[in-house]
């Protein structure tokens, strides 16, 4: 992957909000993962067009005083190893 | 509602008893035979609306093999509209490109197909009917359509040392992930335990070539091994604990806590067609009976473990000690882990012999359990 590879959530793999944990959680098959609100911003603006550099772009501008590079590319990299994105 | 118990996150729907197959490890009743009433079409629908509302996400479609019921589609279909994740968890026969591509469409997110082995003879027998060649193209099917695709392989002592083949058929059928799981020991199982449980030197060998596995195909494929816990010192930590986050609704409509529990008699199970589920999760005797740790007795009342395994599995305890409250007998510290160290020492001396007569899960052997346990 490159910083301007487009990003698509994996097959079998849904983001959704769930009330009753009061969090998103990603759903797959037999399984899920309760994310936290940061991850879960990241992964709403994974849509099989934007890349890294995209969504850290949007990012930034929602959140202008956080310096939210970093933390973007680190989770976008766990997110890749373990299957949820690619 | 209670305000420290939280709702339900997965809601197991076994939508039948009834299976073409026969396979003498079946997470079924033994007696099932006896629960021949089934839920029909809106009553499912109605009792996946409660867990939905209750919290429930995950959702199985299990049996008996869920194909059998006709109106799966629908119920698929209503369930996708609730925002359930949505398995299927089938033996793959009755399945025909037809129907997955019905499925899919009505919205099915994942299909978990079983395999009894790796190859026809063996599985076939397992199976006690001809299944292997159909599951294999029932397998290409479905990734053909475009599914995410788990292969379960229960392992047991025919086919244990086989666990490579196994693993390499999954990878031909490119399964995205494969449970290697080996057998736990209730109902059916447990009766068979003597032809199934493998030796000490069996499972070593299998887990060592799960991790080679593991390790050289990770980017195609996810293999999980499933440790026998006949093997361990400590328990499993059982469904997370009773009552945690596990719901099981049988055919009948009995709401269970885990899949075997129905075997205790000292419980009334409550009905969905009688209750709310609601009541169900938060209010009955049932699901109240083993949660938490007030239920506790010694060795698990005062051990540090109990926060982490909650004394292991209540079904494997009432089927080997009689009373569902004391310690998983897996546990080294319980007074009856003798029972199964001597099932091991068994599995450990006894040859090859096919004069073992396997008990399948068939109507015919059910109906003898009902009868010997009536009398
Ligand atoms: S374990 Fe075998 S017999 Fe039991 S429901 Fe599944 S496929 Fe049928
Ligand atoms: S004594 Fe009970 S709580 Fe302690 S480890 Fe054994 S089963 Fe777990």
């Amino acid at each position: 992957m490159t910083e301007n590879t487009p990003l698509k959530i994996n097959t079998g793999f849904r983001l959704q909000w769930e009330p009753a944990q009061e969090s998103h959680v990603l759903l797959y098959p037999e399984g899920m993962v309760k994310l936290s609100s940061a991850a879960a911003e990241i992964l709403g603006l994974v849509d099989g067009q934007r890349s890294l550099i995209d969504i850290t772009h949007l990012l930034s501008e929602k959140f202008p005083e956080a310096d939210l590079a970093e933390d973007v590319k680190e989770f976008v990299e766990v997110a890749i190893t373990k299957g949820w994105i690619s | 509602m209670s305000k420290d118990i939280d709702g339900p996150r997965w809601l197991l729907a076994e939508l039948t008893y009834k299976c073409p197959l026969q396979c003498p490890y079946c997470s079924n009743p033994t007696d099932y035979t006896k629960y021949s009433s089934e839920l029909t079409t809106s009553e499912w629908i109605s009792t996946m609306r409660q867990a939905r509302d209750l919290g429930a996400v995950q959702l199985g479609f299990s049996g008996g093999e869920p194909l059998v019921r006709t109106d799966l589609e629908q119920l698929v279909e209503a369930a996708r509209e609730m925002g359930f994740y949505t398995n299927l968890i089938t033996s793959g026969v009755g399945m025909d490109a037809e129907r997955v591509a019905r499925l899919k469409q009505a919205g099915l997110d994942h299909i978990q197909i079983s395999f009894q082995a790796s190859d026809e003879v063996l599985n076939d027998r397992f199976a006690g009917t001809r299944a292997f060649q159909h599951k294999k193209e029932m397998a290409r099917e479905v990734k053909a359509q475009g599914y995410p695709m788990v292969l379960n392989f229960v392992l047991y002592r025919d086919n244990i040392d086989r666990v490579e083949e196994i693993m390499d058929l999954a990878l031909e059928l490119e399964a995205d992930q494969v449970e290697l799981a080996n057998t736990q020991y209730y109902g059916w199982a447990l009766h068979n335990r003597e032809v199934l449980l493998p030796t000490k030197d069996q499972l070593v060998r299998a887990r060592a070539s799960a991790e080679r596995y593991q390790d050289e195909y990770k980017d195609q494929c996810r293999f999980i091994y499933v440790i026998p816990d006949y093997y361990e010192t400590r328990p499993k930590a059982c469904m997370s604990g009773w009552g945690k986050i596990f719901l099981n609704i049988a055919p009948d409509g009995s709401a269970l806590p885990c899949q075997g529990a129905r075997q205790m008699a000292h419980i009334d199970f409550p009905n969905v067609r009688d209750v709310s589920l609601e009541d169900i999760w938060f209010g009955s005797d049932a699901f109240n009976v083993y949660r938490g740790e007030s239920w506790m007795r010694d060795p698990c009342r005062t051990c540090d473990h109990r926060h982490e395994d909650f004394g292991g599995c209540r079904c494997q305890a009432y089927q080997l000690t009689g009373d569902a409250r004391n310690a998983d007998p897996v546990c080294s510290l319980s007074p009856d882990h003798k029972k199964i160290t001597q099932a091991v020492t068994m599995a450990q001396n006894q040859q090859p012999d096919n004069s073992v007569k396997v008990a399948f899960r068939n109507p015919k052997n059910s109906k003898l359990f009902e009868r010997s346990e009536a009398g």
